[in-house]
């Protein structure tokens, strides 16, 4: 997938990837990080 | 000058749960769903379960150290199908019902603010009469309660009382706010802090009594649980712990509230150890109350299912830490896991600075930890919510680390998780949850010498009180005694 000029919601979660950790491997492919944001789910 | 270090050890651990399908209503998520849509009550309460039910459950039965974590692998599932039957008191504590939890509940009151209903203090006092961690003078603060239409009065008055219920709908009391206009106050937060407070003390009532240990030689608590217990002025201002010690004879303590999420307790844990090995205190005890706010917080997913509402337990912990014993496990200060602000936010970050890190210091490898005690919330409560399966997250990663450190094979890691995992057995009860819930387990295999190492890892979700994006986490090696009781040190 080609995120070059996207814009991207990092959704993340803690016992998973989280929402930094996606944003960070998303703006290194060059989109644009509009919300990023981690949950927990327990 | 030469001063001497303490060896600080886990002198003994109990957990508590009481079975309060009556207080679902009262959880975050099912509270705020009623409040929508009223109808929702009712879909609840017909999917709560019975005690007996509560009892048999094989998770709670490994909570409670009836049965080891790792046999549940074994058994079929869904586990709330068993029939085995079960009974209140576990090696490591006892489950109570919620008629009895009610009257703790009132005798740990101190403001006056649980009125019970007259007919049902009585019935209280003859279930609670024959406790054994419960005196004359407890069920003497029960009193005499009140009568049905004045509780059915604070619960519609200016200031709205909660109406308290048992599973079948009885109205059995209220519980009172303390000020007119102090959300801090407000009748749901001290319902709140109050189980938190009620289950804390019936924990280590436990564990003082089981373990034989002398309340007045207590001389500080730490609390390690999520409430916040403060007024407007201070919301959250805290310390629980000084109001278990009080509950507990502990005459000669005081105490502190330690907060970090749901690593709360392991960060409680490492300074307890700091305190004795310092030699400020002989013993520290560390408690974590109960969380009413994550009672049927994924109840949406077992309606979807048809299944019970799983999360219909109060859960809480005491730890003792004290000087070397000689038998009791070891806490390894020299090798604490901390996931620092610069470690970032990745998985293998977070694992090398709680696992590797830690591992590395003492000169040992993944497979000389016999036991990694992680998130352990029960999949069967969190997967038909689609939260997952939280433990095996965790040990999927831990392994693989261990297979990057060329430690074992690609291949060998389904095996390194189901040997130094294990499945998840605790109920979702935010603090209480993370890593402490396998403590029973790994102090009795650490003296009887069938483990030797076991890894306490705790994670916090800091980012949900909107501070800070970060996590955290702390790790402990918890170690079986060799015996030897002091470590020099010259300076």
């Amino acid at each position: 997938m080609k995120l070059q000029g996207k814009k991207v919601i990092a959704l993340g979660e803690r016992d998973g990837v989280q929402g930094s950790a996606i944003a960070a491997c998303a703006q290194s492919a060059g989109a644009d990080v509009v919300l990023e944001t981690t949950y927990c789910f327990v | 000058m030469t001063q001497t270090l303490e060896q600080p050890v886990i002198r003994g651990v109990r957990f508590f749960l009481a079975h309060t399908p009556g207080l679902v209503r009262y959880g975050s998520k099912p509270s705020r769903d009623i409040a929508r849509d009223a109808t929702i009550a009712d879909a609840i309460a017909a999917h709560l379960r019975g005690y007996e039910a509560a009892v048999s459950y094989p998770p709670n039965r490994a909570f409670l150290g009836h049965i080891h974590p790792d046999t549940l692998a074994a058994m079929p599932q869904p586990w709330f199908t068993s029939v085995a039957p079960g009974t209140r008191w576990g090696g490591h504590g006892e489950i109570m019902p919620e008629e009895e939890f009610y009257g703790v509940l009132k005798i740990c009151d101190a403001f006056d603010l649980v009125h019970l209903e007259a007919g049902f203090v009585e019935e209280a006092r003859a279930a609670l009469s024959t406790h054994p961690l419960l005196t004359t003078a407890d069920l003497e603060r029960l009193g005499t309660g009140f009568p049905e239409a004045d509780i059915v009065r604070s619960c519609g008055g200016s200031t709205p009382a909660l109406p308290l219920y048992l599973r079948n709908g009885r109205l059995i009391g209220c519980m009172q706010a303390a000020h007119e206009e102090d959300t801090s106050l407000a009748a749901d937060v001290l319902l709140e802090n109050l189980t938190c407070k009620a289950s804390a003390v019936m924990a280590m009532r436990t564990l003082l009594a089981q373990e034989q240990l002398d309340p007045l030689a207590l001389p500080y608590v730490l609390n390690s649980g999520e409430e916040a217990v403060g007024d407007r002025y201070q919301r959250g201002g805290g310390n629980l712990a000084k109001a278990v010690a009080e509950m507990c004879g502990c005459q000669a303590a005081t105490g502190v509230d330690i907060k970090g999420f749901c690593c709360g307790p392991v960060h409680a844990l490492t300074m307890a150890g700091s305190l004795v090995s310092s030699r400020v205190f002989s013993q520290v005890a560390v408690v974590g109350g109960c969380a009413l706010a994550k009672l049927g917080m994924k109840y949406r997913g077992h309606l979807q299912h048809n299944q019970p509402i799983l999360e219909d337990v109060l859960a809480a912990v005491a730890i003792v830490v004290s000087a070397d014993d000689g038998v009791s496990p070891r806490l390894r200060l020299d090798a604490l896991g901390r996931h620092t602000v610069a470690a970032g936010a990745s998985q293998k970050a977070i694992f090398e600075h709680l696992v590797s890190q830690p591992l590395e210091r003492l000169g040992l490898h993944f497979t000389d930890v016999d036991k990694y005690a992680t998130e352990l919330h029960n999949p069967e409560v969190t997967e038909p919510a689609g939260s997952g399966n939280v433990p095996q997250l965790n040990y999927r990663v831990i392994a693989g680390l261990a297979a990057m450190r060329k430690e074992i094979t690609p291949a060998q890691v389904p095996a390194f998780v189901a040997t130094h995992g294990m499945p998840g057995f605790a109920p979702t009860q935010g603090h209480i949850a993370s890593a402490v819930p396998f403590l029973g387990h790994a102090v009795d295999g650490l003296r009887d010498g069938s483990m030797q190492r076991v890894m306490l890892l705790a994670k916090g979700s800091l980012f949900l009180g909107r501070m800070t994006q970060m996590a955290d986490g702390m790790s402990l090696l918890l170690e079986r005694n060799a015996a030897g009781s002091s470590e020099e040190r010259k300076q």
